[in-house]
């Protein structure tokens, strides 16, 4: 009995010590950010740092405008999203609802597939087909451009919300698809007017994963889109906060290095907000079913 | 996950800085080397070569940048400076010693016809005066400038050789050699520079002022953008042994294959 007592002790501390452990990195990593962060942001100045324009950090007169960047990751974003959510959702639709099950089957481990293929692969297959293909298209000089990026986040992030929607999906009670069907609604009315709201917190849930994954993406935004400081243009070269940071770690020293954890502090930041903001749309969601 | 490695990272260079630190200058068995990050493959192979020969003798290297491993050497926090570039007006009372020259070959895509351009012609590419390849010889066709990110050693040697610093437009910025040439190689309209050594076939070399970029134009000289790799220690001031000898292995006849494994051309010795 007593033996039973000192495993059941050991077991429940070696499990505080898991649990704690990813809350100690938070605030490791939180407190990192902020220490080495914060320096370089007060030399600067706050104003001419986030609003500045020119990035110039090995000038003899170096510039720390991080505007271009923090537009560019924002436009980015955005766009990454305008073309991956309604893709993904309708994906989720299909493959939940509408079709046949030994299809829908096929098609889950594929979906799988896409959200194990590392980053570096997605940019590697735009460097080499979807640049060379925008260039031509469009009549470009050259195709590392932000549409580029925005297309190789589009689809790194269809599988998060193609997953997580299915997911939220098929948990749908049938009862309510049943009821739907029963006063007479078609197959359609039934999955957009019953099935999706119900599960929209879901859907919602599936969309900030995309949309995280999106901002903190660097490698392969940096192998398309061109990595020059410029005032975000679609079919500009350009510079996301992310690819600003490891493009210059290798070689930066003195303040220079310093800005650039303050340009990580920065998106930290922004990850921060956009978590905070849609767990609260999230838990409003829940309210409603 | 990426902050983690970027933890992890922070962590590997403050070890880094630590240890140069603590190397300290010219006492007992140690030579502390401190300067251009250009010079980082160099200086450790010649590092890692001297010490095996010589293993009671400890080798650090920081890579601070050209200017920072002068100002190291002249405040004596440094036994030997690491630089990348030709010394200065202002920067005297040290000793200089080409240890290799690094050539810096244009390259073009296989599809371009323009083979040959002066030096002016290269820099008014560089700073976007010349948009269209058919200014300078060659097909209607938009050009694009790619290059290296800000801080690389290859950046500031291009741009201040052709005397472009500051003022480049680039129309890309890839982080490493091999993406340039790769950047070049994928777009006809492409121009880009990269390291004499590591310039396959994949790309055409332009000749500058007439010259083809080869070790033989590198040594004599003939071929202009380049730029030596000088070992510097304070004039008037008496080196260790260990200092001494390590720069006389550096000058010998002995590390001309270690020195063509860094990627560069031995000078004349």
């Amino acid at each position: 009995m007593k033996k039973k007592h000192i495993v059941e002790k050991i077991m429940q501390t070696i499990f505080f010590l898991c649990g704690t452990a990813a809350i100690i990195s938070v605030v490791i990593i939180t407190g990192f950010m902020l220490v080495s962060g914060i320096p370089a942001i007060a030399e600067i100045g706050i104003i001419d740092f986030l609003l500045g324009k020119e990035w110039k950090s090995t000038g003899q007169d170096p510039k720390f405008g991080i505007l271009p960047f923090i537009l560019t990751s924002v436009y980015g974003t955005i766009g990454a999203t305008l073309l991956g959510v309604p893709i993904g959702i309708l994906t989720a639709i299909f493959l939940s609802k509408v079709a046949p099950p030994r299809l829908a089957k096929a098609l889950r481990p594929a979906i799988d597939l896409l959200s194990g293929i590392p980053s570096v692969v997605y940019g590697l297959v735009g460097m080499i087909v979807l640049v060379p293909f925008i260039a031509k298209t469009f009549n470009l000089a050259s195709g590392t451009t932000l549409f580029a990026a925005i297309i190789v986040l589009a689809i790194m992030i269809l599988p998060s919300i193609i997953t997580v929607a299915q997911t939220a999906l098929e948990a749908v009670p049938k009862e309510y698809e049943q009821a739907s069907l029963a006063l007479g609604a078609t197959e359609m009315e039934t999955v957009f007017k019953v099935s999706v709201p119900a599960a929209k917190s879901g859907i919602a849930a599936g969309v900030v994963l995309g949309i995280g994954r999106a901002v903190g993406e660097a490698m392969a935004v940096m192998m398309v889109a061109g990595n020059v400081a410029n005032m975000p243009n679609l079919f500009g070269s350009v510079t996301f906060l992310t690819t600003a940071v490891s493009k210059e770690m290798a070689y930066a020293s003195g303040l220079q290095r310093d800005a650039l954890f303050s340009i990580a502090l920065v998106l930290f930041g922004f990850i921060m907000v956009i978590n905070l903001v849609l767990n609260k749309l999230l838990k409003k969601n829940k309210g409603d079913i | 996950m990426k902050k983690i490695i970027s933890g992890i990272l922070i962590l590997a260079i403050a070890a880094a800085t630590l240890t140069a630190c603590g190397g300290g200058a010219s006492e007992g068995k140690s030579v502390s080397l401190n300067g251009s990050t250009s010079m980082e493959k160099l200086a450790e192979i010649l590092a890692e070569a001297y010490t095996i020969e010589n293993s009671d003798t400890d080798i650090t290297y920081d890579p601070t940048g050209s200017s920072a491993g002068i100002r190291a050497i002249l405040d004596g926090t440094s036994d030997i400076g690491l630089s990348s570039r030709e010394l200065k007006e202002g920067e005297t009372g040290i000793i200089a010693t080409t240890i290799a020259l690094d050539g810096i070959s244009i390259i073009t895509n296989k599809a371009n016809g323009v083979r040959d351009l002066t030096m002016q012609q290269l820099a008014d590419i560089a700073t976007g005066k010349v948009t269209n390849w058919s200014e300078v010889g060659g097909s209607d066709l938009p050009v694009v400038f790619v290059g290296r990110e800000a801080g690389s050693g290859t950046r500031d040697g291009f741009e201040s050789i052709v005397g472009v610093g500051e003022v480049c437009k680039y129309d890309q910025e890839l982080t490493a050699t091999g993406a340039i040439i790769a950047a070049v190689s994928a777009n006809e309209n492409a121009i880009g520079y990269a390291s004499l050594a590591s310039v396959s076939d994949t790309v055409n070399t332009v000749k500058i002022d007439g010259v083809e970029p080869t070790t033989q134009t590198v040594t004599d000289g003939s071929y202009k953008i380049q730029r030596p790799f000088l070992f510097l220690v304070k004039e008037g001031e008496e080196q260790s042994q260990a200092v001494q000898e390590f720069i006389e292995y550096a000058k010998s006849d002995a590390v001309t294959e270690f020195i063509k494994l860094a990627g560069v051309v031995p000078s004349a010795r």
